[in-house]
């Protein structure tokens, strides 16, 4: 286990621009499907003034060699994520339950497979 | 995800600058909402906005030939690498952005002439060989330099730079192909590649950025694993790479001090004139106010379709919210 650390302070998030000036085009983060079969990755983000212009430019931006047959765009300010610190407590129930991994467990010599 | 999220630049905690420290010794990658140090923040803000900058400055000259290249294939190759470079500004403006900084307002730091760009690109390209040296020694030179930056403690950064060294490579390979075919062509052509390779050689060492005992912020970018390699081992390894090239190539470097140490393995190069350098940095190079002049013109005169995308979306945006989900998409 490692040392408990310091809880981080209450996040800040990036507030709205300032009123003086006029919203740029949103931010999207960009999803891609490399191949039939596989899931979407996060490929990276970019600004667009709507979702359509938004699946337009991450196909310019992301799949100029054919790195994608499907691609989603989300406002990036419909995402919630969790803590950025990823040894918070948040994760800490899933480290110490060795039993939920098939290593945990020894088998008999006669058990060729399983 | 949610990359723009960040605790706000300058909140201080003892244990955050511990953990900062941890993550560094154990080379793990620093993400953007982590806690990281002012100056880191403002050091990577700088140095990935100024690489982006180089990225959409340098589609200039290149951009250049496009109308005039030789063949449909040869323009073809040249609107594909260009637009690449398009890309790669995009991805490192993305990048930048998760450090808290605006897109627009870094584009406003370059038009007004308050960030810099690779100082390579304030040369001018005076003929279609120009588009091959620049593959094979400018984009070679930056793939000297990018290829360890894949490696670089920030993560999205790093990230970006996996995606551009991918694309790099073919634009070396072109480059170089175009020489090749030139170098191998009428006297008149091979003449042509060895004037272009005369005039990229030295700017392209340049590229390195100063040597290692006038690079004062380097031994800071080392320690945060922002740097790998100093510039004058990268200069080196780069040089190491190329001098055989040539030699397929058939044609010559311009420096007669030029040779293989036996000793070292390396080969040693003759004085760079550093006092160029300082010059073409400080703006007076042969395009600089070409390059800028290029870069706010074109900037001004996409207003419109700025203003034009935005309208479209606020006029749509009302149906779009009503309609439902029609597929579940996991
Ligand atoms: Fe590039
Ligand atoms: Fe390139």
């Amino acid at each position: 286990m490692n040392e408990i650390v310091e809880p981080p302070p209450p996040q800040k998030l990036a507030g709205p621009p300032p009123p003086q000036r006029l919203a740029g085009p949103p931010l999207w983060e960009v999803f891609i499907r490399g191949r039939r079969g596989l899931s979407h990755v996060h490929a990276g983000s970019l600004h667009a003034p709507d979702a359509e212009m938004a699946l337009r430019n991450a196909r310019d931006v992301y799949t100029r060699r054919g790195e994608g047959v499907s691609i989603w765009v989300v406002p990036s300010v419909a995402i919630c994520a969790s803590s950025p610190d990823e040894k918070d407590p948040f994760f800490a129930p899933a480290a110490d339950k060795v039993y939920r991994h098939p290593t945990f467990y020894t088998l008999p010599e006669e058990v060729r497979q399983m | 995800m949610a990359e723009r999220d960040h605790l706000e630049p300058g909140e201080q905690s003892p244990a955050l600058a511990r953990r900062f420290d941890e993550m560094l010794a154990e080379d793990d990658r620093i993400e953007p909402r982590d806690w990281m140090p002012d100056a880191y923040r403002a050091t990577l803000i700088r140095q990935i906005a100024q690489h982006a900058h180089s990225e959409i400055i340098g589609m200039q000259p290149e951009a250049n030939w496009i109308t005039r290249a030789p063949s449909l294939r040869r323009k073809a190759i040249l609107m594909a690498k260009v637009q690449d470079e398009a890309g790669h500004g995009l991805y490192l403006y993305g990048a930048a952005e998760t450090l808290g900084v605006d897109r627009r307002d870094l584009l406003e730091l370059l038009n007004t002439r308050k960030q810099r760009y690779s100082s390579i690109f304030n040369y001018p390209t005076t003929s279609w060989a120009d588009v091959g040296a620049i593959g094979w020694l400018v984009d070679g030179a930056a793939i000297t330099n990018q290829v360890p930056l894949c490696r670089c403690s920030y993560g999205p950064y790093a990230r970006a730079m996996v995606r551009i060294c991918k694309e790099e490579s073919f634009h070396q390979r072109q480059g170089f192909d175009l020489l090749l075919t030139l170098s191998k062509g009428t006297a008149e052509q091979h003449a042509m590649a060895q004037d272009a390779v005369n005039r990229w050689w030295w700017p392209s060492l340049m590229m390195f950025g100063p040597p290692d005992d006038q690079s004062p912020n380097s031994a800071q970018s080392m320690a945060w694993g922002i740097k790998r390699f100093s510039n004058d081992e990268l200069r080196q390894k780069f040089v190491d790479m190329t001098v055989p090239q040539a030699d397929v190539l058939g044609l010559s470097l311009p420096d007669p001090e030029l040779t293989l140490d036996g000793q070292t393995g390396h080969y040693r190069f003759g004085p760079i004139d550093w006092d160029e350098f300082a010059r073409v940095l400080k703006g007076g190079g042969p395009c600089n106010e070409q390059r800028i002049a290029h870069r706010v013109k074109a900037h001004d005169e996409g207003e419109w379709v700025r203003q034009a995308a935005a309208a479209h979306a606020a006029k749509h945006a009302p149906v779009r919210a009503l309609k439902p989900a029609t597929e579940a998409v996991a």
